[in-house]
């Protein structure tokens, strides 16, 4: 988890059925990313991990963390990238479901915050590297198929 | 207490050992598909955080093919068969006869099935010694392929692993085709990343406990 003021870019590679959420005010320029491995900190079986990858702990320290840095806490907007489904499997656990679950997860604590989703590209089965810019508030997404994707 | 903290330098011995005897068949089987000599590098068991674990696979944004197995049975596990593009153009070429360019994306379902195969016969018999070995039942899934950023394949088996902990251990055996100009060219990677309790199974089977 990173927060970043322009003329810096955010930037996370490589992800797979991992979320990445930016959350970001536009006039003041700030944004913060998470990137999620989980939906939720009660599947952690061990009382001292990182908060920064479940989708619960992560979305709300973001926004604390960014409202600390100067954001202001009703201009966030955010946009999410990820949540892919890398194997194809006829059957398998909830586990395998891991991709689709974080996102529904991220937009559902989004959506407690009051933080409006602006731009999303999830689902799929493709690996996505993505880069964030404060000053444009644009999300550069970039997969191995379709190239370099902006929203 | 975590389970990794519980991993002294005989369990990675032992891991070590495990890579040698799996990915050593595995190397044969794959030697004979191609009719080439293939070099099997000492295996590296190492304990790493996530981002590590994806930097020794040539870094998140590195293209590869990759073969996904998941191990079911007595000591569940995640496997990967991880070839750079150029290897796997080759090595399909090879076993099917046609022009494929998996940097392009020109390639068709006998290719990806081809690769499966390939997947499928070298994680078989990594597993079949792995089993003879520590008599344990270990069965396969049907392979999955993916063509795709290793950082977003290779983090679909930390998805069990980071509810335990931030580490995960791999054992990594590198594999290369032996040829006198390109010698230090790593060709192919399996990853064997056991689930949190299939370590004590594994431990066990071979005679040694984890809280020594």
């Amino acid at each position: 988890m990173n927060i970043v003021k322009a003329p810096y870019v955010i930037r996370t590679s490589g992800l797979g059925s991992c979320v990445g959420v930016v959350v970001f005010d536009q006039l003041q320029q700030i944004a913060g990313l998470a990137h999620i491995m989980l939906p939720d900190s009660s599947l952690a079986k061990n009382g001292s991990l990182s908060a920064a990858k479940y989708a619960d702990t992560a979305v709300y320290d973001l926004v604390s963390r960014l409202v600390k840095q100067g954001a202001r806490k009703t201009a966030l907007k955010a946009k999410i990238a990820g949540g892919a489904q890398m194997f194809q499997f006829t059957s398998g656990s909830e586990l395998m479901r891991i991709g689709p679950r974080n996102v529904e997860a991220v937009k559902k604590h989004l959506l407690s915050l009051r933080i409006e989703i602006v731009g999303e590209d999830v689902g799929g089965s493709s690996g996505r590297t993505i880069e964030f810019d404060p000053k444009t508030s644009i999300l550069a997404i970039k997969t191995v198929n379709k190239g370099i994707t902006y929203l | 207490m975590n389970f990794i903290d519980k991993i002294s330098s005989t369990h990675l011995d032992i891991l070590k050992e495990i890579g040698n005897i799996g990915a050593g068949h595995a190397a044969t089987a794959l030697s004979i598909i191609l009719n080439k000599k293939i070099e099997m590098r000492v295996p590296n068991v190492r304990i790493v955080t996530f981002d590590e674990m994806i930097e020794m696979a040539g870094g998140a944004e590195n293209v590869v093919a990759s073969v996904y197995l998941r191990i079911e049975g007595d000591a569940p596990s995640h496997m990967f068969f991880v070839l750079p593009l150029e290897q796997t153009n080759k090595y399909i070429q090879q076993m099917t006869g046609e022009n494929v360019s998996f940097e392009t994306l020109s390639y068709d379902d006998l290719a990806l099935s081809a690769l499966k195969e390939l997947g499928n016969i070298l994680a078989g018999s990594y597993l079949t010694s792995l089993s003879d070995f520590t008599r344990l039942h270990l069965y396969p899934s049907v392979p999955a392929t993916s063509i795709d950023m290793v950082g977003a394949i290779i983090s679909y088996g930390f998805i069990e692993l980071s509810q335990f902990s931030d580490y995960v251990i791999v054992i990594d055996t590198a594999l290369n085709e032996t040829n006198v100009e390109t010698v230090e060219q790593v060709d192919g990677h399996f990853f064997l990343l056991p689930d949190p309790h299939s370590f004590e199974i594994i431990f066990q089977a071979l005679g040694v406990t984890l809280d020594e």
